[in-house]
Protein backbone atom coordinates (compact mmCIF):
# COMPACT_ATOMS: atom_id res chain seq x y z
CA UNK A 1 0.00 0.00 0.00
CA UNK A 2 1.37 3.25 -1.00
CA UNK A 3 1.37 5.77 2.04
CA UNK A 4 2.26 8.36 -0.23
CA UNK A 5 1.64 8.97 -3.56
CA UNK A 6 2.18 12.42 -5.70
CA UNK A 7 0.70 12.26 -9.32
CA UNK A 8 2.06 14.38 -11.86
CA UNK A 9 2.59 17.11 -9.52
CA UNK A 10 3.32 20.55 -10.05
CA UNK A 11 3.92 23.68 -8.04
CA UNK A 12 4.67 27.08 -9.54
CA UNK A 13 6.14 29.95 -7.45
CA UNK A 14 3.80 33.50 -8.61
CA UNK A 15 5.88 36.30 -7.94
CA UNK A 16 3.00 38.94 -8.19
CA UNK A 17 3.18 43.18 -8.65
CA UNK A 18 1.59 45.64 -6.92
CA UNK A 19 -1.23 45.20 -9.74
CA UNK A 20 -1.36 41.65 -8.82
CA UNK A 21 -0.24 40.62 -12.08
CA UNK A 22 2.17 37.79 -11.69
CA UNK A 23 5.33 38.96 -13.34
CA UNK A 24 7.34 35.87 -12.77
CA UNK A 25 6.47 32.04 -12.50
CA UNK A 26 9.37 29.85 -11.28
CA UNK A 27 8.39 26.16 -11.39
CA UNK A 28 9.44 24.51 -7.97
CA UNK A 29 7.90 21.26 -8.60
CA UNK A 30 7.60 20.12 -12.77
CA UNK A 31 5.67 16.64 -12.51
CA UNK A 32 6.94 14.57 -9.48
CA UNK A 33 5.89 11.20 -9.44
CA UNK A 34 7.21 9.52 -6.07
CA UNK A 35 5.21 6.88 -4.09
CA UNK A 36 6.45 5.70 -1.00
CA UNK A 37 5.14 2.04 0.99
CA UNK A 38 4.33 1.30 4.16
CA UNK A 39 7.75 0.77 6.05
CA UNK A 40 10.16 1.78 3.52
CA UNK A 41 13.02 4.10 3.92
CA UNK A 42 13.37 6.45 1.21
CA UNK A 43 15.98 9.12 0.48
CA UNK A 44 15.11 12.49 -1.66
CA UNK A 45 17.85 14.02 -2.60
CA UNK A 46 18.56 17.44 -4.42
CA UNK A 47 21.01 20.18 -4.39
CA UNK A 48 20.11 23.58 -2.82
CA UNK A 49 16.85 24.64 -4.78
CA UNK A 50 15.81 21.48 -6.48
CA UNK A 51 12.25 21.75 -4.53
CA UNK A 52 13.06 19.03 -2.27
CA UNK A 53 11.96 21.13 0.55
CA UNK A 54 8.91 22.11 -1.75
CA UNK A 55 8.17 18.74 -2.34
CA UNK A 56 7.98 17.81 1.40
CA UNK A 57 6.00 20.79 2.30
CA UNK A 58 3.18 19.17 0.01
CA UNK A 59 2.95 15.82 2.17
CA UNK A 60 1.80 18.05 4.84
CA UNK A 61 -0.44 20.01 3.38
CA UNK A 62 1.57 22.77 3.78
CA UNK A 63 1.67 23.78 0.09
CA UNK A 64 -1.17 22.65 -2.22
CA UNK A 65 -0.48 21.16 -5.39
CA UNK A 66 -0.87 23.88 -8.62
CA UNK A 67 -1.58 20.83 -10.94
CA UNK A 68 -1.44 17.20 -10.05
CA UNK A 69 -2.25 15.57 -7.00
CA UNK A 70 -0.86 14.27 -3.84
CA UNK A 71 -2.33 11.33 -1.98
CA UNK A 72 -1.03 10.45 1.98
CA UNK A 73 -2.74 7.27 2.95
CA UNK A 74 -5.40 7.41 0.51
CA UNK A 75 -6.30 11.20 1.31
CA UNK A 76 -6.40 13.54 -0.99
CA UNK A 77 -4.30 17.01 0.50
CA UNK A 78 -6.89 19.10 -1.46
CA UNK A 79 -9.43 17.68 0.56
CA UNK A 80 -10.33 20.33 3.39
CA UNK A 81 -12.26 18.19 5.80
CA UNK A 82 -8.79 15.91 5.98
CA UNK A 83 -6.42 18.65 6.06
CA UNK A 84 -5.72 17.18 10.10
CA UNK A 85 -6.00 13.82 9.35
CA UNK A 86 -3.12 14.12 6.60
CA UNK A 87 -1.32 16.37 8.95
CA UNK A 88 -1.69 13.53 11.74
CA UNK A 89 -0.62 10.93 9.25
CA UNK A 90 2.22 12.63 7.42
CA UNK A 91 4.49 13.76 10.78
CA UNK A 92 7.24 16.44 9.74
CA UNK A 93 10.28 17.53 11.02
CA UNK A 94 12.05 20.62 9.73
CA UNK A 95 15.76 22.09 9.54
CA UNK A 96 16.09 24.65 12.42
CA UNK A 97 15.84 22.50 15.52
CA UNK A 98 15.21 25.79 17.64
CA UNK A 99 11.86 27.15 15.37
CA UNK A 100 9.95 23.63 15.90
CA UNK A 101 10.62 23.30 19.90
CA UNK A 102 7.36 24.84 21.60
CA UNK A 103 7.42 23.73 25.28
CA UNK A 104 9.98 24.55 27.61
CA UNK A 105 10.43 20.99 28.83
CA UNK A 106 11.54 18.00 26.93
CA UNK A 107 8.47 16.30 27.97
CA UNK A 108 6.02 19.42 27.34
CA UNK A 109 7.57 19.61 23.70
CA UNK A 110 7.30 16.13 22.86
CA UNK A 111 3.22 16.35 24.61
CA UNK A 112 2.43 19.36 22.55
CA UNK A 113 1.00 17.16 19.03
CA UNK A 114 -0.99 14.89 21.31
CA UNK A 115 -2.53 17.64 23.03
CA UNK A 116 -3.56 19.34 19.41
CA UNK A 117 -5.15 16.37 19.03
CA UNK A 118 -7.29 16.01 22.06
CA UNK A 119 -5.89 12.83 23.25
CA UNK A 120 -6.66 11.91 26.96
CA UNK A 121 -4.20 12.85 29.35
CA UNK A 122 -3.23 9.55 30.86
CA UNK A 123 -2.36 8.67 27.12
CA UNK A 124 -0.56 11.62 26.62
CA UNK A 125 2.00 10.83 28.95
CA UNK A 126 2.13 7.15 27.99
CA UNK A 127 2.57 8.43 24.01
CA UNK A 128 5.55 10.88 25.62
CA UNK A 129 7.33 8.45 27.16
CA UNK A 130 7.34 5.91 24.45
CA UNK A 131 8.43 8.30 22.02
CA UNK A 132 11.36 9.58 23.67
CA UNK A 133 12.33 6.28 24.35
CA UNK A 134 12.35 5.52 20.87
CA UNK A 135 14.79 7.97 20.25
CA UNK A 136 16.68 7.54 23.51
CA UNK A 137 16.04 10.70 25.13
CA UNK A 138 13.86 10.02 28.14
CA UNK A 139 16.91 10.53 30.31
CA UNK A 140 16.33 14.64 29.18
CA UNK A 141 12.64 14.63 30.24
CA UNK A 142 12.79 17.30 32.63
CA UNK A 143 15.08 19.34 30.74
CA UNK A 144 14.99 22.69 28.96
CA UNK A 145 15.40 22.58 25.16
CA UNK A 146 17.68 25.47 25.53
CA UNK A 147 20.61 23.27 26.80
CA UNK A 148 20.28 20.90 25.28
CA UNK A 149 22.72 20.28 21.38
CA UNK A 150 21.46 20.51 18.43
CA UNK A 151 21.42 16.47 17.52
CA UNK A 152 19.19 15.87 20.44
CA UNK A 153 17.08 19.02 19.88
CA UNK A 154 16.32 17.58 16.72
CA UNK A 155 15.62 13.54 18.52
CA UNK A 156 13.00 15.76 20.78
CA UNK A 157 11.57 16.92 17.44
CA UNK A 158 11.28 13.55 16.16
CA UNK A 159 9.93 12.72 19.26
CA UNK A 160 7.43 15.01 19.33
CA UNK A 161 6.20 14.00 15.77
CA UNK A 162 6.88 10.08 16.73
CA UNK A 163 3.93 11.22 19.96
CA UNK A 164 1.20 11.56 17.34
CA UNK A 165 1.37 8.58 15.89
CA UNK A 166 1.63 9.30 12.24
CA UNK A 167 1.94 6.78 9.53
CA UNK A 168 5.23 7.93 8.25
CA UNK A 169 7.70 10.64 8.93
CA UNK A 170 8.89 13.40 7.11
CA UNK A 171 12.68 14.94 7.65
CA UNK A 172 13.33 18.26 5.87
CA UNK A 173 17.12 18.24 5.71
CA UNK A 174 16.98 17.45 9.88
CA UNK A 175 20.86 17.56 9.91
CA UNK A 176 21.51 20.37 7.78
CA UNK A 177 22.44 22.73 10.73
CA UNK A 178 24.29 20.07 13.02
CA UNK A 179 27.75 19.11 13.24
CA UNK A 180 28.95 16.07 12.51
CA UNK A 181 28.47 13.82 15.79
CA UNK A 182 24.94 15.87 15.68
CA UNK A 183 23.89 14.74 12.23
CA UNK A 184 25.43 10.66 13.12
CA UNK A 185 23.23 10.93 16.00
CA UNK A 186 20.05 12.24 14.29
CA UNK A 187 20.75 9.18 11.73
CA UNK A 188 21.01 6.71 13.73
CA UNK A 189 17.92 7.45 15.56
CA UNK A 190 16.31 7.82 12.17
CA UNK A 191 17.43 4.39 11.01
CA UNK A 192 16.63 2.79 14.23
CA UNK A 193 12.97 4.29 13.69
CA UNK A 194 12.78 2.17 10.54
CA UNK A 195 14.36 -1.08 11.51
CA UNK A 196 12.71 -1.39 15.25
CA UNK A 197 9.40 0.43 14.62
CA UNK A 198 8.75 -0.32 10.81
CA UNK A 199 7.99 3.73 10.37
CA UNK A 200 8.04 4.92 7.07
CA UNK A 201 10.56 7.68 6.73
CA UNK A 202 11.06 10.10 3.94
CA UNK A 203 14.72 11.67 4.52
CA UNK A 204 15.32 14.70 2.70
CA UNK A 205 18.58 15.69 2.45
CA UNK A 206 21.79 16.34 0.33
CA UNK A 207 24.21 14.70 2.08
CA UNK A 208 24.68 11.45 0.43
CA UNK A 209 26.07 9.09 2.84
CA UNK A 210 22.90 9.64 4.86
CA UNK A 211 20.82 7.78 2.20
CA UNK A 212 22.87 5.10 1.80
CA UNK A 213 21.17 2.37 3.70
CA UNK A 214 17.73 3.73 2.16
CA UNK A 215 15.59 1.23 0.40
CA UNK A 216 15.33 3.74 -2.09
CA UNK A 217 16.14 7.21 -3.42
CA UNK A 218 15.07 9.63 -6.10
CA UNK A 219 17.35 12.29 -7.14
CA UNK A 220 15.72 15.56 -7.43
CA UNK A 221 17.23 18.65 -9.47
CA UNK A 222 15.48 21.93 -10.89
CA UNK A 223 12.21 20.36 -9.85
CA UNK A 224 12.34 16.96 -11.47
CA UNK A 225 12.84 13.55 -10.33
CA UNK A 226 16.21 12.99 -12.75
CA UNK A 227 17.13 9.71 -11.15
CA UNK A 228 15.66 7.30 -8.97
CA UNK A 229 16.13 3.33 -7.63
CA UNK A 230 18.52 1.90 -4.62
CA UNK A 231 21.35 3.28 -3.26
CA UNK A 232 23.62 0.81 -5.46
CA UNK A 233 21.69 1.66 -8.58
CA UNK A 234 22.24 5.44 -7.63
CA UNK A 235 25.63 5.60 -6.83
CA UNK A 236 26.96 3.15 -9.57
CA UNK A 237 26.44 6.84 -11.88
CA UNK A 238 29.42 8.63 -10.41
CA UNK A 239 29.70 11.22 -13.30
CA UNK A 240 25.56 11.90 -13.48
CA UNK A 241 25.84 13.06 -9.53
CA UNK A 242 28.83 14.74 -10.37
CA UNK A 243 27.20 16.80 -12.78
CA UNK A 244 24.02 17.09 -10.58
CA UNK A 245 26.60 18.66 -8.34
CA UNK A 246 25.76 16.39 -5.74
CA UNK A 247 28.96 14.84 -3.58
CA UNK A 248 28.92 11.04 -3.67
CA UNK A 249 30.19 8.77 -0.50
CA UNK A 250 33.67 8.79 0.38
CA UNK A 251 33.86 4.69 -0.32
CA UNK A 252 31.74 4.90 -4.08
CA UNK A 253 33.95 8.05 -4.87
CA UNK A 254 37.54 5.92 -4.17
CA UNK A 255 36.07 2.85 -6.10
CA UNK A 256 35.06 4.46 -8.76
CA UNK A 257 38.07 6.20 -9.33
CA UNK A 258 40.04 3.34 -8.91
CA UNK A 259 37.78 1.39 -11.24
CA UNK A 260 38.78 4.00 -14.16
CA UNK A 261 42.43 3.72 -13.81
CA UNK A 262 41.44 -0.71 -14.50
CA UNK A 263 41.06 -2.05 -11.24
CA UNK A 264 38.09 -4.60 -11.87
CA UNK A 265 35.68 -3.53 -9.16
CA UNK A 266 31.39 -3.86 -9.27
CA UNK A 267 29.58 -0.60 -9.65
CA UNK A 268 28.12 0.88 -6.74
CA UNK A 269 30.35 0.22 -3.76
CA UNK A 270 28.33 2.09 -0.90
CA UNK A 271 30.73 1.07 2.74
CA UNK A 272 34.29 1.54 3.42
CA UNK A 273 33.86 -2.78 4.61
CA UNK A 274 32.53 -3.33 0.99
CA UNK A 275 35.23 -1.33 -0.47
CA UNK A 276 37.96 -3.45 1.19
CA UNK A 277 36.41 -6.43 0.72
CA UNK A 278 36.65 -6.24 -3.36
CA UNK A 279 40.12 -4.67 -3.11
CA UNK A 280 41.32 -7.57 -1.23
CA UNK A 281 39.50 -9.56 -4.22
CA UNK A 282 41.60 -7.91 -6.71
CA UNK A 283 44.61 -9.53 -5.26
CA UNK B 1 25.69 32.74 30.81
CA UNK B 2 23.05 34.82 29.02
CA UNK B 3 21.10 31.50 28.24
CA UNK B 4 20.63 31.48 32.05
CA UNK B 5 18.16 34.06 32.43
CA UNK B 6 14.85 33.84 32.97
CA UNK B 7 12.51 36.21 33.11
CA UNK B 8 9.67 36.38 36.84
CA UNK B 9 13.36 35.05 38.38
CA UNK B 10 12.10 31.88 40.06
CA UNK B 11 13.58 30.42 42.89
CA UNK B 12 14.25 26.54 42.96
CA UNK B 13 13.18 25.09 45.80
CA UNK B 14 10.75 22.91 47.38
CA UNK B 15 8.50 24.51 49.90
CA UNK B 16 4.11 24.64 50.44
CA UNK B 17 4.16 27.55 48.58
CA UNK B 18 5.84 26.14 45.28
CA UNK B 19 3.43 23.33 45.17
CA UNK B 20 0.54 25.18 45.83
CA UNK B 21 -2.26 25.76 42.77
CA UNK B 22 -1.06 28.89 40.54
CA UNK B 23 -4.58 30.23 40.81
CA UNK B 24 -4.78 30.25 44.78
CA UNK B 25 -1.41 32.25 44.42
CA UNK B 26 -2.71 34.76 41.61
CA UNK B 27 -6.09 35.51 43.36
CA UNK B 28 -4.08 35.56 46.55
CA UNK B 29 -2.18 38.47 45.28
CA UNK B 30 -4.85 40.21 43.76
CA UNK B 31 -6.97 40.27 47.52
CA UNK B 32 -4.04 40.54 49.12
CA UNK B 33 -3.87 43.61 46.95
CA UNK B 34 -7.73 44.99 47.18
CA UNK B 35 -6.97 44.32 50.93
CA UNK B 36 -3.58 46.67 51.16
CA UNK B 37 -5.36 49.64 50.21
CA UNK B 38 -8.82 49.44 51.87
CA UNK B 39 -6.80 49.24 55.04
CA UNK B 40 -7.89 52.58 57.43
CA UNK B 41 -5.80 52.07 60.60
CA UNK B 42 -2.72 50.82 61.60
CA UNK B 43 -3.66 47.48 62.60
CA UNK B 44 -4.83 46.33 59.08
CA UNK B 45 -0.84 47.15 58.41
CA UNK B 46 0.16 45.46 61.13
CA UNK B 47 -2.07 42.00 59.57
CA UNK B 48 -1.10 42.27 56.51
CA UNK B 49 2.34 41.95 57.86
CA UNK B 50 2.12 39.44 59.75
CA UNK B 51 0.64 37.64 56.68
CA UNK B 52 3.34 38.31 53.90
CA UNK B 53 5.91 37.17 56.86
CA UNK B 54 4.50 34.12 57.38
CA UNK B 55 4.09 33.39 53.58
CA UNK B 56 7.34 34.40 53.35
CA UNK B 57 8.24 32.09 55.75
CA UNK B 58 6.24 29.52 54.28
CA UNK B 59 7.92 29.74 51.12
CA UNK B 60 11.14 29.41 51.99
CA UNK B 61 12.33 31.63 49.67
CA UNK B 62 15.37 33.93 51.46
CA UNK B 63 14.06 37.37 52.43
CA UNK B 64 17.38 39.01 50.78
CA UNK B 65 15.87 37.24 47.02
CA UNK B 66 12.43 39.29 47.81
CA UNK B 67 13.64 42.19 48.84
CA UNK B 68 15.67 42.44 45.89
CA UNK B 69 12.65 43.30 44.02
CA UNK B 70 12.28 46.74 45.91
CA UNK B 71 15.43 48.11 44.28
CA UNK B 72 13.47 49.32 40.94
CA UNK B 73 10.72 50.97 42.38
CA UNK B 74 12.83 52.68 44.86
CA UNK B 75 12.68 56.12 42.95
CA UNK B 76 8.52 55.72 42.52
CA UNK B 77 8.69 54.77 46.54
CA UNK B 78 10.28 58.60 46.93
CA UNK B 79 7.78 59.95 45.00
CA UNK B 80 4.69 58.94 46.29
CA UNK B 81 6.48 59.56 50.09
CA UNK B 82 7.55 62.94 49.02
CA UNK B 83 3.85 64.08 47.48
CA UNK B 84 2.19 62.53 50.33
CA UNK B 85 4.20 64.19 52.74
CA UNK B 86 4.40 67.17 51.43
CA UNK B 87 0.84 68.20 49.36
CA UNK B 88 -1.84 66.44 52.03
CA UNK B 89 -3.47 69.54 54.13
CA UNK B 90 -3.66 69.49 58.15
CA UNK B 91 -2.14 70.52 61.15
CA UNK B 92 1.29 71.40 59.96
CA UNK B 93 4.23 69.53 62.11
CA UNK B 94 7.03 71.03 60.41
CA UNK B 95 7.46 73.80 57.67
CA UNK B 96 10.59 74.62 55.80
CA UNK B 97 10.29 77.76 53.74
CA UNK B 98 7.05 77.40 52.33
CA UNK B 99 6.94 73.63 52.60
CA UNK B 100 4.88 72.39 55.48
CA UNK B 101 4.83 69.01 56.54
CA UNK B 102 1.36 67.90 58.17
CA UNK B 103 0.79 64.78 60.69
CA UNK B 104 -1.56 63.66 58.33
CA UNK B 105 0.70 63.74 55.41
CA UNK B 106 3.13 61.89 57.38
CA UNK B 107 0.74 59.21 57.95
CA UNK B 108 -0.42 59.26 54.39
CA UNK B 109 2.94 58.58 53.35
CA UNK B 110 3.61 55.98 55.74
CA UNK B 111 0.67 53.92 54.59
CA UNK B 112 1.65 54.64 51.32
CA UNK B 113 5.32 53.20 51.48
CA UNK B 114 4.03 50.11 53.24
CA UNK B 115 0.96 49.77 50.57
CA UNK B 116 3.59 49.69 48.16
CA UNK B 117 6.34 47.86 49.82
CA UNK B 118 3.96 45.12 50.83
CA UNK B 119 2.82 44.83 47.28
CA UNK B 120 5.88 44.54 45.53
CA UNK B 121 7.21 41.49 48.37
CA UNK B 122 3.78 40.02 47.91
CA UNK B 123 3.84 39.73 44.55
CA UNK B 124 7.19 38.79 43.84
CA UNK B 125 6.75 36.00 46.33
CA UNK B 126 4.52 34.43 43.52
CA UNK B 127 6.73 34.96 40.79
CA UNK B 128 9.48 33.32 43.20
CA UNK B 129 7.64 30.63 43.84
CA UNK B 130 5.92 29.53 40.47
CA UNK B 131 7.47 28.42 37.61
CA UNK B 132 7.11 30.93 34.18
CA UNK B 133 4.94 27.54 32.61
CA UNK B 134 2.66 26.89 35.89
CA UNK B 135 1.62 30.67 35.61
CA UNK B 136 0.79 30.99 32.31
CA UNK B 137 -1.46 27.70 33.03
CA UNK B 138 -3.33 29.46 36.01
CA UNK B 139 -3.60 32.31 34.59
CA UNK B 140 -5.32 30.39 31.41
CA UNK B 141 -7.40 28.51 33.85
CA UNK B 142 -8.37 30.98 36.42
CA UNK B 143 -9.58 33.55 33.25
CA UNK B 144 -10.87 30.65 31.48
CA UNK B 145 -14.56 32.39 32.12
CA UNK B 146 -13.91 34.88 30.05
CA UNK B 147 -14.08 32.92 26.70
CA UNK B 148 -17.19 33.37 27.50
CA UNK B 149 -17.01 36.70 25.92
CA UNK B 150 -14.96 35.65 23.27
CA UNK B 151 -11.83 36.21 25.04
CA UNK B 152 -8.99 33.85 23.33
CA UNK B 153 -7.67 32.91 26.79
CA UNK B 154 -5.85 29.78 25.35
CA UNK B 155 -4.42 31.41 22.61
CA UNK B 156 -2.80 33.94 24.67
CA UNK B 157 -1.56 31.24 26.73
CA UNK B 158 0.18 29.66 24.33
CA UNK B 159 1.61 33.10 23.05
CA UNK B 160 3.00 34.02 26.48
CA UNK B 161 4.53 30.50 26.93
CA UNK B 162 6.25 30.85 23.24
CA UNK B 163 6.97 34.10 24.60
CA UNK B 164 9.09 32.83 27.35
CA UNK B 165 10.52 29.94 25.37
CA UNK B 166 12.09 32.26 23.05
CA UNK B 167 13.59 35.19 25.32
CA UNK B 168 17.01 32.62 26.03
CA UNK B 169 16.99 32.28 22.08
CA UNK B 170 16.67 35.94 21.08
CA UNK B 171 19.18 36.86 24.07
CA UNK B 172 21.69 34.54 22.24
CA UNK B 173 20.90 35.73 19.31
CA UNK B 174 21.25 39.79 20.39
CA UNK B 175 24.74 38.31 22.18
CA UNK B 176 25.69 36.88 18.69
CA UNK B 177 24.58 39.73 16.38
CA UNK B 178 26.49 42.35 18.88
CA UNK B 179 29.83 40.49 18.48
CA UNK B 180 29.10 39.91 14.88
CA UNK B 181 28.64 44.20 14.48
CA UNK B 182 31.73 44.41 16.74
CA UNK B 183 33.72 42.56 14.27
CA UNK B 184 32.60 44.95 11.73
CA UNK B 185 34.29 47.54 14.16
CA UNK B 186 30.38 48.57 15.67
CA UNK B 187 30.92 50.84 18.48
CA UNK B 188 28.35 50.10 21.18
CA UNK B 189 30.12 51.74 24.72
CA UNK B 190 31.28 55.42 23.74
CA UNK B 191 29.22 58.65 23.13
CA UNK B 192 26.02 59.62 25.13
CA UNK B 193 22.85 58.17 25.69
CA UNK B 194 21.67 59.07 21.88
CA UNK B 195 24.32 57.84 20.13
CA UNK B 196 24.52 54.68 22.13
CA UNK B 197 20.81 54.25 21.50
CA UNK B 198 21.66 54.78 17.66
CA UNK B 199 24.70 52.52 17.60
CA UNK B 200 22.00 49.48 18.59
CA UNK B 201 20.32 49.86 15.13
CA UNK B 202 22.58 47.73 13.14
CA UNK B 203 21.40 45.06 16.08
CA UNK B 204 17.85 45.56 16.38
CA UNK B 205 17.17 45.22 12.53
CA UNK B 206 18.72 41.70 11.80
CA UNK B 207 17.38 40.78 15.27
CA UNK B 208 14.02 41.94 14.20
CA UNK B 209 14.39 39.72 10.64
CA UNK B 210 15.16 37.31 12.42
CA UNK B 211 12.52 37.01 14.85
CA UNK B 212 10.10 37.60 12.11
CA UNK B 213 11.27 34.16 10.22
CA UNK B 214 11.44 32.20 13.22
CA UNK B 215 8.28 32.99 13.87
CA UNK B 216 7.22 32.07 10.24
CA UNK B 217 9.11 28.57 11.08
CA UNK B 218 7.34 28.27 13.93
CA UNK B 219 3.98 28.71 12.82
CA UNK B 220 4.92 26.34 9.92
CA UNK B 221 5.94 23.95 12.79
CA UNK B 222 2.89 24.28 14.98
CA UNK B 223 0.45 23.85 12.35
CA UNK B 224 2.04 20.63 11.08
CA UNK B 225 1.80 19.32 14.75
CA UNK B 226 -2.12 19.84 14.19
CA UNK B 227 -2.25 23.41 16.37
CA UNK B 228 -5.48 24.63 15.73
CA UNK B 229 -5.96 27.39 18.09
CA UNK B 230 -7.21 26.67 22.02
CA UNK B 231 -10.00 24.54 21.49
CA UNK B 232 -10.33 21.24 21.70
CA UNK B 233 -7.08 21.10 23.11
CA UNK B 234 -6.35 18.59 26.12
CA UNK B 235 -3.80 18.87 28.20
CA UNK B 236 -0.69 16.70 29.40
CA UNK B 237 -0.26 18.28 32.83
CA UNK B 238 -4.13 19.51 34.01
CA UNK B 239 -4.05 21.82 37.10
CA UNK B 240 -6.19 20.00 39.49
CA UNK B 241 -6.96 21.28 42.79
CA UNK B 242 -5.69 19.44 45.49
CA UNK B 243 -6.39 19.22 49.65
CA UNK B 244 -3.94 22.20 50.21
CA UNK B 245 -5.30 24.01 47.40
CA UNK B 246 -8.37 24.62 49.50
CA UNK B 247 -6.51 24.70 52.35
CA UNK B 248 -4.90 27.86 51.31
CA UNK B 249 -8.00 29.54 49.43
CA UNK B 250 -9.28 28.93 53.40
CA UNK B 251 -6.67 30.97 54.91
CA UNK B 252 -6.72 33.56 52.03
CA UNK B 253 -10.17 34.38 52.38
CA UNK B 254 -10.42 34.20 56.15
CA UNK B 255 -7.00 36.08 56.30
CA UNK B 256 -8.66 38.96 53.81
CA UNK B 257 -11.59 39.10 55.48
CA UNK B 258 -10.76 39.23 58.83
CA UNK B 259 -7.82 42.24 58.18
CA UNK B 260 -10.41 44.51 56.15
CA UNK B 261 -12.73 44.36 58.28
CA UNK B 262 -10.50 45.14 61.69
CA UNK B 263 -8.51 47.39 59.44
CA UNK B 264 -11.62 49.68 58.72
CA UNK B 265 -13.89 48.52 61.84
CA UNK B 266 -14.26 52.13 63.01
CA UNK B 267 -14.09 50.89 66.92
CA UNK B 268 -10.38 50.46 65.83
CA UNK B 269 -9.86 53.61 64.09
CA UNK B 270 -11.29 55.42 66.90
CA UNK B 271 -8.82 54.25 69.34
CA UNK B 272 -6.13 55.49 67.29
CA UNK B 273 -7.60 58.74 66.79
CA UNK B 274 -7.74 59.02 70.27
CA UNK B 275 -4.49 58.17 70.62
CA UNK B 276 -3.26 60.36 67.55
CA UNK B 277 -5.35 63.67 69.07
CA UNK B 278 -4.61 62.96 73.06
CA UNK B 279 -0.64 62.17 72.43
CA UNK B 280 0.68 63.72 69.29
CA UNK B 281 -1.38 66.97 68.72
CA UNK B 282 -1.09 67.64 72.70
Amino acid sequence: MDIVKTDKLVFEYIRRDEEGNPVDVTTALDRVNIDVKQGEFVGILGHNGSGKSTFAKHLNAILYPTEGKVFVNDMDTMDDSKLWDVRRSAGMVFQNPDNQIIGQVVEEDVGFGPENLGVPTKEIWERVEESLRAVDMIDYRKKSPNKLSGGQKQRVSIAGVLAMHPKCIILDEPTAMLDPSGRREVIRAIRGLNDVEKMTVILITHYMDEVVHADRIFVMDKGKVVMQGTPREIFSDVPALTKLRLDVPGPTRIAWELKQKGLPLPDGILTCDELIKEIQKCR
Amino acid sequence: MIRDITIGQYYQTESVMHRLDPRVKLLGTLLFIIALFSYKNPLGYALGIVFLFAVIKLSRVPVKFITKGLKGIVIILLMTVLINLFLTPGTTAVAIGKLTITYEGLAAALGMMIRLILLIMGSSIVTLTTTPNNLTDGLEKGLGFLKVFKVPVGDVAMMMSIALRFIPILLEETDRIMKAQLARGADFESGNLVKKAKSLVPVLVPLFVSAFRRAGDLAMAMEARCYRGGDGRTKMKPLVYKKRDAFGYLILFSFVGISIFLGRWHVISDFFNSLYVNYILK
